[in-house]
């Protein structure tokens, strides 16, 4: 069967979806990215959609479902590079991806995972202090 | 006395052609800015041959009559291409009306003695020109809202310019009613221009949106959800005190949306955002240093 | 076009795509339909298991079109106004599907015959 590959960058996993996803294909992504996320202890996940032309309720459902899952095994996710036709297509479909981030492409998601994963580790070290 | 109504005026295609082109020339309101004599004699001398070759005697009487569909045809292409040319109603109409002068001119000269025949032709030739008359008009009217549709189009092209106004960040004001397909072409327009230019901050300013209702709003609160799921900020301004004034008394919620009174004020949030700051150097001359 | 599996909605956003790229829709018009395509798709193979679907350009006027017949065999919709409620669903989704489609496309409509199937119609106009 075929599956998306996952690949490990430093804290954080990137998945860069390439083709039209038929619904096994993405229930299987969400599974092995929760999998992933467990066995590497990642930090951060960005998932790159710019290939993909269409995002329905369902694929919209699993992107939520990954930021979700991976929320509560304290990982961030952000999805990057979201065609603008898309953008306007999930609006008026009335989806809004609640629980994932959203950046333009790979480069400013990348920043923004370490921005937020360093704010993280500062604001446990103020904890740590007197304060 | 019989006449032989098409025949006389075929015979006298001369005399109507020369005392028609005449009444044009005379009319005050021949534009020849828009038209040159000759191209003025092509297109009278088509009409008048197309019309003396389908009239006969018996389908003088009913104007409706199919023979006449290829006068109907030129009379239609004259008039859209007047419309196109920016002729006025009335210059396009004194063209036709100017031919009936000239035919009942030229049945008065010929039928000098027989006032019961000559009142039934003028009858009938008023009815087929009034006719005329009112295809041009619709012809006319059509090629005017054509050209009023292709100005809608362009107009919401143009009306739509997204503007860099800084690295990063997109400003794009909004200058008449908003609608469902206008604000498709600036929803459009606005997160093409952001993924082109990878800008973070997109400020939409509403001054010259005249009235927003619930519709409207409806229409700012989509476009900015869209610009957030592609991964940047929208920023919209420009909300004048009466506009304020509406949305709260309809009680349409922006609490999600980020709102500024003036383009200035967005810009300079848009500023700290981006962590930039603008201050003065020490020539007095305003200069903005990356933060 | 049949589509009995999963695998066979890609397949059929792809014939879609085609048609709609044959009358010269917009990119946005195109991802708008292609989605309400998807959303009744995978309602008639969740509800349904599958069942057919017409694809045919349609001309009004100037205007071009698509129209896209979903058909199937299904056991209906009971109530079709509660079905195009917003966050309504019988199944565990999301509950906009149907209503989502609807926004979607420029015409709608939708017959059913509880335990007979269900017919859904969709156009797309060109520009609209």
């Amino acid at each position: 069967m075929d599956r998306i590959p996952i690949l490990r960058m430093g804290q954080f996993l990137l998945v860069t979806i390439q083709i039209d996803l038929y619904d096994r294909l993405a229930v299987n992504l969400e599974s092995d990215l929760v999998q992933m996320v467990s066995k590497t202890g990642a930090r951060g996940v960005l998932i790159d959609i710019s290939a993909l032309t269409i995002v329905d309720s369902f694929m919209g459902r699993i992107l939520g479902n990954i930021g979700n899952m991976s929320k509560i095994m304290d990982a961030e996710t952000v999805v990057v590079g979201m065609q603008p036709a898309v953008a306007i297509t999930l609006i008026e479909l009335g989806l809004e991806l609640q629980g994932v981030s959203t950046a333009l492409n790979v480069e400013k998601g990348m920043l923004y995972l370490q921005e937020k994963i360093g704010n993280q580790i500062e604001a446990a070290d103020d904890e740590d202090g007197v304060e | 006395m019989k006449v032989d109504v098409s025949k006389l005026l075929r015979k006298k295609k001369k005399e109507i052609f020369e005392s028609w082109l005449n009444n044009q020339l005379v009319d005050e309101t021949l534009r020849e800015d828009l038209i040159s004599n000759e191209e003025m004699r092509e297109q009278s001398n088509a009409l008048l041959d197309t019309l003396l070759n389908s009239i006969s005697n018996t389908n003088i009487a009913e104007p409706s009559s199919p023979e006449f569909e290829s006068v109907n045809e030129i009379l239609q292409g004259l008039s859209i291409s007047r419309a196109r040319q920016g002729f006025s109603p009335r210059e396009t109409g004194a063209f036709i009306y100017s031919l009936k002068d000239a035919i009942i001119h030229v049945l008065q000269l010929e039928i000098p003695n027989d006032p019961v025949l000559l009142y039934e032709l003028m009858l009938k030739i008023s009815r087929l020109f009034d006719r005329f008359g009112v295809v041009t008009f619709e012809t006319f009217i059509q090629g005017r809202e054509e050209v009023i549709l292709r100005q809608t189009s362009e107009i919401t092209e143009i009306s739509t310019p997204v503007i860099r106004v800084w690295d990063g960040i997109l400003a794009l004001p909004i200058i008449g009613t908003l609608d469902s397909s206008r604000t498709q072409v600036v929803m459009e327009a606005l997160l093409q221009e952001i993924v082109e230019t990878s800008s973070s901050i997109a400020i939409l300013d509403i001054s010259g949106v005249p009235a927003v209702d619930s519709l409207v709003a409806q229409h700012l609160i989509k476009t900015v959800a869209a610009t957030r799921l592609m991964g940047a900020e929208c920023i919209i301004s420009g909300i004048r005190p009466e506009i304020a004034q509406t949305i709260v008394h309809l009680g349409i919620d922006l609490s999600k949306i980020m709102t500024k009174s003036s383009l200035a004020s967005a810009l300079k949030y848009s500023f700290s955002l981006l962590q930039l700051e603008v201050r003065k150097t020490q020539k007095e001359k305003t200069n903005i240093i990356h933060g | 076009m049949k589509i009995e599996r999963e695998q066979d909605v890609v397949p059929f956003r792809n014939r879609v795509k085609e048609f709609a790229v044959k009358i010269g829709m917009s990119l946005v018009n195109q991802t708008k339909l292609i989605t309400a395509a998807s959303e009744l798709v995978r309602n008639m193979l969740k509800y349904a298991n599958g069942g057919s679907v017409i694809i045919e350009i349609i001309n009004q006027g100037r205007d071009n079109g698509i129209r896209l017949i979903f058909d199937d065999k299904g056991p209906g919709i009971k109530d079709i106004p509660l079905a195009l409620k917003d966050g309504f669903s019988t199944g565990k989704s999301l509950g906009i599907g149907l209503p989502g489609a609807r926004r979607l496309v420029s015409e709608f409509d939708i017959k059913s015959v509880e335990g007979k199937g269900t017919v859904v119609t969709i156009i797309k106009w060109k520009n609209g």
